[in-house]
Parts: C-alpha cells; structure tokens; sequence
C-alpha cells in the first residue's frame, strides 16, 4: 500500500505560529497564520484548522489577503516564491518565481498589479523594500523578475514597515529614524530621534510602526515603552508628534482599528491596550493574556482582533476586548529540562511548556491538548528572576502516575526542590497532585523512573541524585478514620561508594535496576535491594542507560561520555560489545528491540538504530540535522505501517520523533510533505456561501430541506447533497460543544438520515417495491462517490470515518431503512 | 585665577513669589509677568529675556489679569476690583480705577485695542473705552450669576466667550446680551465633582470657543451653535490656563500637575484641506500649578506657583540657531538683592517686606584649596528690619562703612544710622527727608560713605551728603530734556569723582562728582545694560550687556579702551555668549588692576586683561586649574576667561578683601521646600 519513498527527515508540526501577523479573511470567518512551511487557515469561531495550505519549500515569511480578491492569499517564503491560494477550497492557484529570500510581504489595494517584498540583496543584514510586478499569465508557474526598489536599509521585520493612506507613503523605522517615503512625490523623509548615547536611560530605538488608515498619522513603538503619533510628516520641519505612555517594556506590536479610531499596543506585560481617539487618558486594557504579545492584528471586517504571543498561541479577541478563542501551538518559549515523553493514554507528546507547566500536545493535529500546572505559583515574568523549574518528569503504570521534580536554586548552597506524584483521576480525566515530598535528594535529582512491569503489585518509583543515593518510593496505603488514601513513601536508599548517581533504569520486567554511579554501572534486584553486579569500562561517566526489550532482555546499554557505547550481557556479566560512538540521545523503542541513538559531530547528528543483540546497525541515516539533537522519543503508530524493506522495518510500529536545539520537532517519514498532513476534515470546507458556523450544519440544512419539500423546482440540485453533506453532519456533530448543540431528540433524525445513501425527498414517498431498485442504484452510487474521494484526497488512514460509513453492511442498511420508515415528521413540529 | 577664601552663604532665605499672570505683546516683543505679591515685571524677549522693568508689589493689590492695549500700554486687575494702567516710562502707577464690580478675576483687550473688557465677582462684565489718556467706562453686558474667570474676544471684535462656573456664556458685544449658554459636564473621570470652573476660554476665528476647566478637560465649542465638538482629557487635576497662537495653529494649556501641553492644527491628510486639533507635545517644566501661558510666535512660555517662568522654543519656527533656540528658565529677579559692607562684613539682603542684616561668620583655620574650613565664630543675625506699610520694597543699600542702610518703597524713602557698640547694635532712623525723595529705583553709598545717590522714578539723580546723623541735599542731575525714562543703575568710581548711571534703554551717563555735571555720554548700545561699575585707578567704566557683550570705557579719556576694543573685534567665545543669565554684578581686586570680576547666577568668571582672548576653538570652561600639568601647557592654554561654576545659583557675589570672597547661593531645592507640596502623581515603579 505505502511505496517506498527514502526515509527523510521532515517537521512534523509544532512550527511558530507567532513567526509573522495573522491575517483575517475579509468577513473575519477565518484566520491564516503560518506555520513552517505552511499556511493554516483556523475558523475564527471554532479555532480548528481548516486548511493547511502546503507547498512552500521553506519557511513561510508573509501572508496577505489578495486586495482585488478576498477570497485569494499571497503567501511569501525563503524558498524565493510567493504563492497566491484559494483559502477556502485549499488550493494553489498560482506561484510566482522571484529568486530572492523574501523576508515579508505586503500588498496594495491601489497596486493592483505589484506586492512589496523584503529581500536582501547584497550584505547580508542589509534589506531593502521592493516592489515585485506579478505578470498576468494563465500558466501556473510565473516568473515575477521585475523588481524596482523602494526603500533601503530597513529593518527585516515586516513589523517595521506601514503601509498608510491607501498607499501614499510608506513609513519604516529602524534603530532611531523613521523614514516615510511617498510614492506619488518620490521623496523620502527621515525623522531621526537622539539616540540613546546621548541621554540617560533613554531607550528610545524604534521597535514597530503602524499607519493610520483614515488620516495621516503614523504610530511608532519604541524600546521605553513610548509610543509615538506622528503627524505633518509631509514637512521635515513642521513634523509634531505626541507621545502616548502606559508600557513599561518594550512595544512589541501596534495596530490601529479598521477606521483609526483605537490604536491597540502589547508587550511584554502580556496586557492589549486600545488607546481610544488616541488618547494618553482614554485607554482600556485586556489583562492576564499568558506571554509577550509579539503581533496584532485587526480583521478588515473590524469585528475581531488578535494577538500573538511569545509561547506559540495566538488569541481571537472580539472588539468589545473579550478573547473569544485560543489557538495554542506548541509551546517552545522555555528550556525543555524534562526531554519528551509519550502519554500513555492520550499518546500526547509531554514536555516543559509554559513556565511551570507541562504541556500535553498532539502529535496528529499539530495541537496542544493541555497544560497541566505542575509549580501553581504565580509567574512574574521580569529579567533577573530565578524562577522555579520543572526539571524532570516521568510517566509510571500505564500513565496513571506521573511524577514531576521542580527546583529553584538561587545560590550554591540554597537549593530548593519538590518532588510531586500526581494521580490520574477518571472523573475529572486529569491528574491530581497526590504526594508533594519537599527536598526528596540533598542535591539535584539526575534520573527518575517508574517500574512499568506488567504484573506489579505495587507502583514503584526511583530517583538517582547527584548527592549519591537512589531512592526506591513506593505507594502504600494512607488511609485513616476520614478517609481511603494512598501516598507515596520512601523504601529503600542505596548508594554505591559516595559516587554520584547519574542514570536509573529498569528492567522490562522490573526484576532488575540499572543504576549508574557515575563510570560504574550498579544492578540491583528490585525484589530485596540487593546490588547483584557492577559493571565498570572506565570510559567516563555514564550519560544513558538503557535495557534492552523483549527478546534482547538480556542487554543493558549504556553511553559514556567518552564516546563509548556499551553493551553488557547480563546473563555473562560480560561485555557483549562496544563501539566508538559520541552518544547524544538513546532512545529504546517500546514495541519492538530497536534502539535508536543520535550521535553528535562537528558537522551535524547521525542516527542509527540497532538491536542490542548485535553490533551492527540497521539503519543509519547520516546528518539528520546540523544542530544539536536535544531530546528524542517513540511515538508507537496507532496503524502499524508495513514497510518491508529491512532498513524502513523499525519505522513499522512506531515513530521517531526528535526535538534540536533550536525546538523544531523533527520525524522521519517516507511520505511526501504532501501527503504528510493531511487536513483532517477537508469536508468541513463551505461549498457555499452561507455561514458555516455549527448552528449552521444542523439548523440551516434542517431548514433547507424543508425547503425542499415546498419548492420542487429545487429536487435536482439535492441528489448530491446528503452524500457530500454526510461527512460534515457527523463532524460537526463531533466537534460541535456539547453546550451548543440542539437537543438529542431533534438531532437524532438528523444523524440517522445523514447516515442514509437516499435522497430524503424521494424516499418519503416512495414505496416499499421501489426499495430493491434504488438498493442497486445507491450502492452504484456510493461506489463512484467512494472512487471520487479517492480520487481527490489520495488514500489516507484518517479518513478511516468515511470508510466505515461507507462499507456499511448489507444488514446495517436494511436496519436503517426500517429507521427510516418511521415517521418523524412529529419531529418538525417540535 | 587666584586662591581665595570664599564665606558660602547659604542663608538668604528668599523665595520668589509665584507667577499669576503673563502677557505677551507681539509689538515689542515684550513680555509682562505678574506675582501673586502684585510684582509686575517686563521682559524684553529681543534682549535675551532680560527682566528690564519692574513694578514693586503692593498687599493688597493680587493681580488676577494682565495685558497689553494698543500703543504699548499696560493694565492689571486684580482682586481688589481696580484696573490699573503701568507707567512704562517713569516705572509707577499711572492710575486705578475701581470697576465696582467686586473683585476682578479676568480682563481683555479687544482685538482692535481700544476696549477693555473685565471680568468680575458679582457676574458682571463691564466694557471700558481706552481713552488716549485713561479709560471710560462704557456700559455692562448681561449679568451672570457667578464669577467670570475668563473672557476671550473674537478676533472680529463682535462676540466674546466667557467661562464662569459650570457654564461658558456667548456675549453679542454690539447688544451686550448673551447669545449662548453653554454648559460643561461636571463628570470628573467618572466621578461627579461640585463644580467645574472654566479657568480659560479662547475665541478663534471659525467660531470655535476652546475651554480649559477644574476638571482637567480641553474641550471645542461651536459658538453658533452651542455645542461640544470635541473633547480631549488631558489632566488629573485642573487645567489653569490657555494661550493660542496668533496664527491660531496652535495653542498651550497649563495644568495644576506643572505640564503644559501643545495642541496643534494639523491636516487629516496631506490633501484635504480638512484639519483637526492634535495634542502634540507634553512638557514637564514646572513642578507646581502653571497658572499661566503665553504663545509668542517662536516660543511657549508658562509661569507658575513655583515661580520658574520658562521659555520654550518652537523649534520648527526656530530659524537660526542663536540664543533663543534653547529652553530658558529664570528663577531669580535680574538685580540685585544683597549690598555688603566690606569693612564690618555685612550682608543686607532684601526681602519683599523686609531687610535683614548678617554678619559674616568667620575662621581661624587654614586648608588646602577645595578644603572646607570650619567655622570660629557662627554668621550673626544682627538685624531685622519691617517696613510699614503693605507696600514692597524697591531697593536698598548699605553703606560701606556698614553705618548706614537705606531702602525704598514706592511711596517712602527710609534712611538709618547704625552704631555700633562692641556686640550692641543700634538703630536710628534719619527723619525728615525731603520732599523730593520719595520713591527710589536705585540707592548707592560713595565708597568712603559720605555721600549718598539716589535714583528717583523721575529721571533725576540725586546726590546728599551724609554727616553724623544728619544729611545735606548737595545737588539733582536733572534728566536729558525730552526724556522721562528713570535710571535704574548706578556706579561710583572709589575715588569719588564719577558717578555712572544707565537708564532702561539708553545709553550710560558719566557724572562729575567734583564739578556737578555731566561729564560724557557712553555711545547707546541696542541691549539694554545689566551691569555697571568703575576700575579704581583708572577710572575705566565696565559696561555688561544682556546680550553678554562686556565693553570697557576709559572715563578720562571719554572712549572705549583698547582691551575693549580689542575683544570687540575678535568676538567673544560663543559659549560666552550662550550663557542663559545676564551678568549682575561686576567689581575689581584692589591689587591686581588687570582682573575684572563679574558673575551671573551660574557662573563666576575672572576676565584677566593680560592674557590672551580666549577664541572659538580654545575651551572655555576650563576645569580646576591643573596641578600636575607642566606650566608649559597651563602657559598655552591660559586665556583671559577664567570661570568657576562651583557656586550656583549666585545670587551675589563680591570681594571682601584682596583674599576674600563672598557668595551667596540660593538653592533651589531650598526654594521648592518652601514653597506648598505639589499635586501627588503615581509615578510607576514607586
């Protein structure tokens, strides 16, 4: 079924969707921001991707509605193309070649013919603002080589470009001078602030610039939290400007209202400000947005704002300043202290995500799923703060335990740690802090690990610190006269000659436990304690440790930081082998006996996957990325794929997934980038031009179809319609929240007739012979409907949902038809 | 330069009363400043701001009002319900009328400058005919029920707005009724407070009535039609004050915070003519009320309860950069406060209705240069002297000798004899003066003090001799025929034979003391003079200018001398120049007769004749001098101008013995101590 391909390295979501200014669609039904190398289109009401509009090569730079067609996006990348897209059916209309790394994009109402693009030419921090002739051709890909120059030595970030007054004049601003260059008189204006050698404290750099849309006025953002209105520019002398102060950081981003009577500003202080009539006095505030608000952005419809913040989400704020909607990337603003893990049960990515958080993420829809607040302490965010972090965390007993270590060390010696076990309550579907041990180690903790035996009696836990013991915790009951309780206790401390202990893991089975003390490996019996051997190469500390699984369960593994990779035999007590490996990231695959290691070199990181039953590598793949390979995990593949070629065989049952220094999340895939994502409802699109909001699904088409019943002229149109309707009923049927949606009752006709493969007009007055007939001619139907979808969408195991509605058993069908014979019609009435 | 032993006083315990009122006149580049103490001053903006008039205070005159009529004409209104018209020659009251309305808050001109129209107490707004020779009352407009605490005219002449309480009232002036009522929102961010006072109306051209009010809102009107048009919020506190530019571009409003905002017209966009008034620039000068604001064409001036009047220049109307290019702020009056007695170390410092007298501390102890050395024997209060009378002293002087102290008010010429007796002190006042001096501009003791000169307001210079206890009236220079204008400085040569005295504009006057006459007259320069005093020995007149230009005239030879010359030629350093306050005081050291000694309030400076002109490349504001530098290099980079700014502000100056100086600083964090707590503001961070 899958050919082939090569494996390559591919992002595989996760991407900044703060990087540039979300854009709204004309009637602010939808919201594009980019993501990588690709544009997602969010429904502003429902914040779920839409589209993911692909096909950029590189990281995508700009975004902008198409002025003579609002229902059309530019998009600009590195990759030197600017791409315009049918946003709402997800399809690349055309692209145009331009050669350069284009930095950003913006686009003229009144240049009906010409974007503006950011490219730098020459030096390479030397950018300039050009303007780029799209030629008018019906081929798909054009060649845009006309460029002529506008502006010179700007700042790169399109934050630093306004355009004003229905494009008149420009204005860029860029360490202490704003220049404003007006394309009718070709001439170009610098206003230069004294720059901040000259006084004290003054921080006054240009940071960001907007243009009024009605007037003539430009607002500029600086370093001390000023903002700045400009007006009488057009006269280097007369020039005024007014000064509005509230911030006391750095503006990050300025935008005025559709008509210019409010100007919004945010920062650092993660506070939305709207300045009415512009106004020191006149201002109203939206507190408590979570992070640095980096952009903001105003729908053309004027209805909506949104705002871009430093931790990866962007928030849809309506215009009375309430946020309506969170769309949360995952969130890469913090050190990632805690590696990546898998929940066990919502297979979510687990990592460090907000300060003091751990962010649960989904792999399959780019998405965080939540935060869980590990520290529940009020974050100040201010330079100079030592703040409390979450250090390490592990998932034990299926996912039902998780323990976290969080610590604050303001000077040597004043170290503060917590260890928290957290319980997974059914009820509430989340975890709850069960036990909070307060400086569980006498130093920083090293290694945390849960026995995941299968037949386990008892929960076990052990934490490896640099102080030289390990501890073994275990849950015991804690019950009293109140109420049944179970808590956490510490069992057994062993240490091994006051070396520090690095590493702990445990067997598969959990008989045994690997501790590492520093270059000595320990193993201990997890029944008595008791330490059986030690294995000792003498080829520097121990910096992974790893069991073998499965049929290789009588391997340990461990690196060294010399750049030995070990392997012992724990039958022998012998070494089985070793190579000259500089070790990185060990990762064992939980399915099978692969385990994948990411070596480092001065030229980039290698990955090769080998068993631990020989030395010989399965697969290696050379120069995975140039950075630094920070943290790695198995995802297992909810449909194992079957790649059949020995080299692609550990990729079979489960996924490797790998985080750089930088914070992209990298995979392997074999798969085009096209195929990759796929958007998971591409039904969900609206075919027509009514408002596609959830009401609108379940009422609206409720409505036609009674419609239907009176205007007959309209019958034929409808044949298509329940089948293409199906996907989306259901769907939204889904997604829609619970509190939103109509009664059962009323939804229950509904369902049961989007499941049906007849024309619901029809079948009312049809009868009982007919049925065979239209059974062939259904089945007919469904067939070249099926072929259809296959043709358009490729084949994909996400839209395993309209598989099964379609291979709906002969039995299920004539179940449904009895369904269908019932009357209803009581239902209208209601 | 020279070592000396400086006494540092620090207690001259004067405050400068606040700023009520400033008035700028566009013909003259003038500018009248009031004070709550009834203090009017002129300020001649082409001569480098200089204070060159002023009018003594009186107690109960409080000027609530102040400006300018056609013809260079000056009137004041104040809470004792009199308008009154200055004598901008002779410096004294022309006349007061008493307008009987009750106390007047608020006065203006007609554009055309031939009404006057008041503002008073009981609700009424009474129109004046300016007469050439006095004013006429006219008739009454509609009466009002509270106050009028501002009128503004518009510019055609036909209506005037005036803000009372509460409401702003529209007057036809042909019918004198009130056309429209217009009344404010009391709401004061969000909270509702008695009353909202309407401090300033403006009257534009378009019909636009600009209001600035208690609650600290700038609000436009439409006179025709009565309505708000827009509204801008700029203050927590009150807005006190507003002044619009005569092209009606731009206009400055003063709050009760001590900022002062710029509103400019400014055009939508750049083609369409439709326009709109933009808050543009704040300005945080004072740290009290700004009780006033003027708009010249150039500058945006504000003055206040913390008695700063500043100058700030419009720089885009700024052509050159010259002296008025930069922000000003003057603080202390541009005469002298302080006389000494050189022989008995005596300090006389004047005060609005008092004098008081010191005694220098003194020290036994000696130190290196920079060292501060401890006191002996503390500074002596030895005198306190009350005038009678609610009105202000002009001016006042001790002799030399420290036995005689003269001062003068504006009605009464005082003059005592002091004896002393080891610590005792006693005090006799010289009765019957004569009938000819009654009011004095300037007192000056000879240095021997047998003769006393006075400067009265009538352009005559008298000169007496003192005897022991008793006076002899011994001759009165009558002024050049044709002219009124008084002389308000005076200086005598140590020897006793010339007397120099310099009027408000024109030129020096050398007197013979020993023949009674006039002796020559030093060519009339176009800057007003700040400062006068003869050389001994060599009889030379040292002449300072507002403009900071110092000349040096050799009264025997009745010409400049050639060191004056000399700099004349070369020019003075622009620095020298640029110096924000006029040169008050000069004098000389007895032993080095090369050395002139002149200081203003930031800077003392030793000009020594023999070195070289310091030109605009050299530095010159040198530091300390060197100590470990080769003479070589001091040797090179000598030049005449030796500047010390360790003392300021410096309010006096002068030496007492060849090695001794004394300073006296004001400082004006002491002031501001003084003066009532300011509006409490949130600074952020705090």
């Amino acid at each position: 079924m899958v050919e082939e391909d090569s494996v390559r390295v591919v992002r595989c979501g996760g991407s900044e969707l703060n990087f540039r200014r979300a854009v709204f669609s004309a009637d602010s039904k939808y919201i594009f921001c980019v993501s990588g190398d690709f544009v997602k289109v969010h429904s502003t009401a429902t914040e779920e991707c839409v589209h993911i509009l692909q096909g950029h090569r590189n990281l995508v730079t700009g975004i902008q509605l198409n002025p003579n067609n609002h229902l059309q996006l530019y998009s600009c990348s590195f990759d030197g193309t600017i791409k315009l897209w049918d946003y709402i059916d997800g399809i690349l209309i055309k692209t145009f070649i331009v050669g350069h790394k284009l930095h950003a994009l913006f686009t003229l109402a009144c240049a009906e013919d010409s974007v503006f693009v950011i490219i730098n030419k020459e030096k390479p921090d030397i950018f300039q603002l050009v303007s780029v002739k799209l030629p008018k051709s019906s081929s798909q890909e054009i060649e845009a080589k006309e460029l002529s120059f506008v502006l010179d030595y700007i700042n790169q970030s399109p934050k630093c470009i306004a355009f004003g007054n229905e494009g008149e004049y420009v204005a860029a601003v860029r360490d202490f001078y704003l220049s404003v260059y007006f394309f009718k008189k070709k001439t170009t204006s610098r206003f230069t602030l004294s720059s901040s050698k000259n006084k004290k404290h003054a921080k006054n750099n240009f940071t960001c610039v907007a243009c009024h849309p009605k007037e003539d006025c430009i607002a500029t953002g600086h370093k001390d939290g000023k903002i700045r209105l400009w007006r009488n520019f057009d006269d280097d002398k007369k020039y005024t400007y007014t000064c509005l102060h509230w911030h006391h950081d750095m503006v990050m981003d300025l935008a005025f209202s559709v008509m210019g009577t409010s100007l919004l500003s945010g920062g650092r202080e993660s506070v939305l400000v709207e300045w009415r009539d512009a106004t020191e006095k006149n201002k109203e505030f939206l507190p408590r947005l979570g992070a640095t608000i980096e952009h903001i952005s105003v729908s053309p419809a004027g209805d909506l704002f949104c705002t871009s913040h430093s931790d990866n989400k962007i928030i849809i704020i309506h215009r009375n300043l309430e946020a309506s909607a969170v769309i949360q990337g995952l969130v890469k603003d913090s050190n990632i202290f805690t590696g990546l893990m898998i929940d066990p049960r919502t297979k979510a990515l687990v990592l460090n995500g907000k300060p003091g958080h751990l962010q649960f993420y989904s792999l399959q829809h780019d998405k965080q799923l939540y935060n869980l607040d590990i520290i529940q302490q009020e974050y100040i965010n201010d330079y100079g703060l030592i703040q409390i972090e979450l250090t390490k965390a592990a998932f034990g007993c299926y996912g039902n335990w998780l323990a976290t270590v969080e610590q604050r060390q303001e000077k040597e010696t004043e170290l503060e740690m917590q260890m928290k076990l957290w319980m997974y309550n059914k009820k509430t579907q989340g975890f709850v802090l069960n036990t909070k041990v307060s400086m569980p180690h006498e130093d920083h903790i090293t290694a945390l690990c849960f026995c995941n035996a299968e037949k386990l009696e008892n929960p076990t836990l052990v934490t490896a610190s640099k102080d030289g013991h390990f501890k073994v915790w275990i849950l015991t009951d804690d019950s009293d006269i109140y109420k049944k309780a179970v808590g956490w206790t510490c069992d057994f401390v062993g240490s091994y000659h006051k070396y520090q202990a690095t590493n702990c893991c445990f067997s598969e089975d959990g008989s045994l436990l690997a501790v590492g003390f520093e270059e000595i490996v320990t193993i201990w019996d997890s029944e008595t304690w008791e330490l059986k051997c030690t294995f000792c190469q003498r080829a520097g500390n121990i910096r992974h440790l790893c069991f073998g699984r499965l049929t290789c369960s009588k391997y340990l593994l461990g690196a060294t930081e010399n750049g030995i990779l070990c392997c012992w035999n724990l039958l022998s007590c012998a070494l089985e082998w070793s190579a000259k490996l500089n070790v990185r990231v060990m990762e064992p695959d939980p399915h099978s006996e692969n385990i994948a290691a990411i070596s480092q070199s001065s030229v980039g990181s290698d990955l090769f996957v080998f068993k631990p039953s020989e030395p010989r590598p399965l697969y290696i793949q050379k120069n995975i990325s140039r950075e630094e390979v920070q943290w790695g995990v198995f995802v297992p593949r909810d449909v194992p794929e079957s790649f059949t070629s020995e080299a692609y065989q550990w990729l079979n049952r489960s996924q490797f997934y790998f985080l750089t220094k930088s914070q992209s999340l990298l995979t392997f895939s074999t798969k085009s980038p096209e195929e990759k994502l796929t958007p998971t409802s591409k039904q969900l699109l609206a075919e027509e031009s009514l408002p596609t909001t959830p009401f609108y699904f379940i009422l609206g088409k409720h409505r036609e179809q009674q419609d239907e019943k009176i205007n007959e002229a309209l019958e034929s149109e409808l044949v298509q319609l329940p089948l293409t309707e199906n996907i989306p009923a259901i769907s939204e049927l889904l997604h829609t929240p619970a509190h939103v949606l109509p009664s059962a009752a009323f939804l229950c006709s509904k369902f049961v007739n989007s499941l049906l493969l007849s024309k619901e007009t029809k079948s009312c007055e049809e009868t009982p012979e007919d049925v065979d007939m239209e059974e062939e001619k259904e089945s007919d139907d469904s067939d070249v409907e099926n072929d259809f979808t296959e043709k358009t969408q490729d084949t994909n195991d996400t839209d395993l949902g309209e598989d099964i509605i379609h291979q709906l058993s002969k039995s299920e069908e004539k179940e449904l038809r009895k369904f269908r014979k019932v009357d209803y019609s009581w239902i209208t009435v209601l | 330069m020279g070592e000396f032993k400086v006494h540092r006083v620090r207690f001259f315990n004067y405050v400068p009363s606040g700023i009520r009122c400033v008035a700028y006149n566009n013909q003259s580049n003038r500018l009248a400043v009031s004070r709550t103490d009834g203090t009017v001053e002129i300020y001649n903006l082409s001569a480098n701001y200089f204070q060159e008039k002023f009018f003594p205070g009186h107690e109960s005159r409080a000027t609530e009002a102040l400006c300018w009529a056609k013809g260079q004409r000056l009137f004041s209104a104040g809470l004792n319900g009199e308008i009154i018209e200055y004598d901008l020659q002779a410096l004294n009251i022309k006349y007061a009328v008493d307008a009987f309305g009750g106390p007047i808050w608020s006065m203006a001109v007609s554009p055309h400058g031939s009404q006057l129209l008041v503002g008073c107490e009981d609700g009424s707004v009474k129109l004046f005919q300016i007469t050439p020779e006095k004013i006429q009352f006219e008739r009454n407009f509609d009466r009002q029920k509270s106050r009028i605490l501002s009128l503004s005219w518009h510019p055609s002449g036909t209506h005037v707005a005036a803000g009372s309480i509460d409401y702003i009232s529209v007057f036809d002036v042909k019918s004198g009724s009130a056309v429209h009522k217009m009344l404010v929102d009391r709401q004061y961010m969000g909270v509702s407070k008695r009353k909202c006072i309407i401090w300033g109306v403006a009257f534009l051209s378009d019909g636009t009535v600009i209001s600035v009010d208690s609650a600290g809102k700038v609000q436009f009107w439409d006179s025709a039609t009565g309505t708000l048009v827009k509204n801008h919020l700029i203050a927590n506190a009150d807005v006190q004050s507003i002044a619009v530019s005569d092209q009606e571009d731009s206009f400055v409003v003063g709050t009760a915070e001590g900022t002062v905002f710029h509103f400019q017209l400014v055009s939508v966009t750049s083609n369409s003519s439709e326009k709109q008034w933009v808050r543009t620039k704040p300005f945080q000068h004072h740290t009290h009320d700004v009780r006033a604001v003027a708009h010249s064409p150039t500058a945006l001036i504000s003055g206040g309860t913390d008695t700063h009047l500043v100058i700030r220049p419009l720089m885009e109307k700024v052509e050159v950069k010259n002296y008025d290019a930069a922000l000003r702020k003057i603080t202390f009056p541009h005469r002298r406060l302080i006389s000494c007695s050189k022989k008995r170390q005596l300090l006389l410092f004047q005060f609005a209705h008092h004098l008081e007298l010191w005694r220098l501390g003194s020290t036994v102890a000696t130190g290196k240069n920079g060292d501060t050395l401890p006191l002996s024997k503390n500074a002596d209060h030895l005198l306190h002297l009350r005038t009678k009378g609610p009105e202000n002293i002009i001016c006042s002087c001790i002799s030399p000798c420290g036995s005689w102290i003269a001062y003068s008010t504006t009605s009464r010429f005082f003059l005592y004899r002091l004896n002393y007796e080891h610590d005792n002190i006693s005090l006799q006042r010289v009765s019957k003066m004569p009938a000819f001096l009654r009011s004095a501009l300037q007192i000056l003791f000879s240095e021997d003090s047998t003769k006393l000169f006075v400067a009265s307001n009538q352009g005559s210079l008298h000169v007496i001799r003192l005897m022991e206890g008793s006076f002899k009236h011994l001759h009165t220079f009558q002024p050049q025929s044709g002219t009124v204008e008084s002389m308000c400085l005076l200086a005598v040569s140590p020897d006793g034979n010339w007397l120099a005295a310099s009027g408000t504009s024109a030129g020096v006057h050398v007197y013979s003391i020993k023949h009674l006459k006039l002796h020559c007259t030093v060519p009339s320069y176009n800057f007003p003079v700040t400062a006068l005093a003869i050389a001994p020995n060599t009889n030379n007149l040292v002449i300072a200018h507002s403009d900071q230009q110092v000349f040096e005239y050799s009264i025997p030879d009745k010409q400049y001398t050639e060191w004056s010359r000399t700099i004349q030629k070369q020019g003075f350093h622009y620095l020298w120049l640029q110096r924000d306050t006029p040169i008050t005081h000069i004098s000389f050291h007895p032993k080095r007769p090369m050395h002139i000694l002149l200081h203003d309030a930031y800077m003392f400076c030793i000009i020594d004749k023999s070195l070289p002109l310091p030109n605009d490349k050299t530095l010159l504001y040198n530091p300390l001098p060197p100590t470990n530098e080769s003479d070589v290099i001091r040797r090179r980079t000598a030049h005449a101008f030796k500047i010390s700014k360790i003392y300021k502000p410096l309010l006096f100056m002068d030496l007492l013995d060849e090695r001794t100086l004394v300073a006296v600083e004001r400082p004006l964090d002491d002031i501001i101590a003084q003066l009532p707590p300011p509006i409490k503001k949130k600074k952020f961070g705090t």
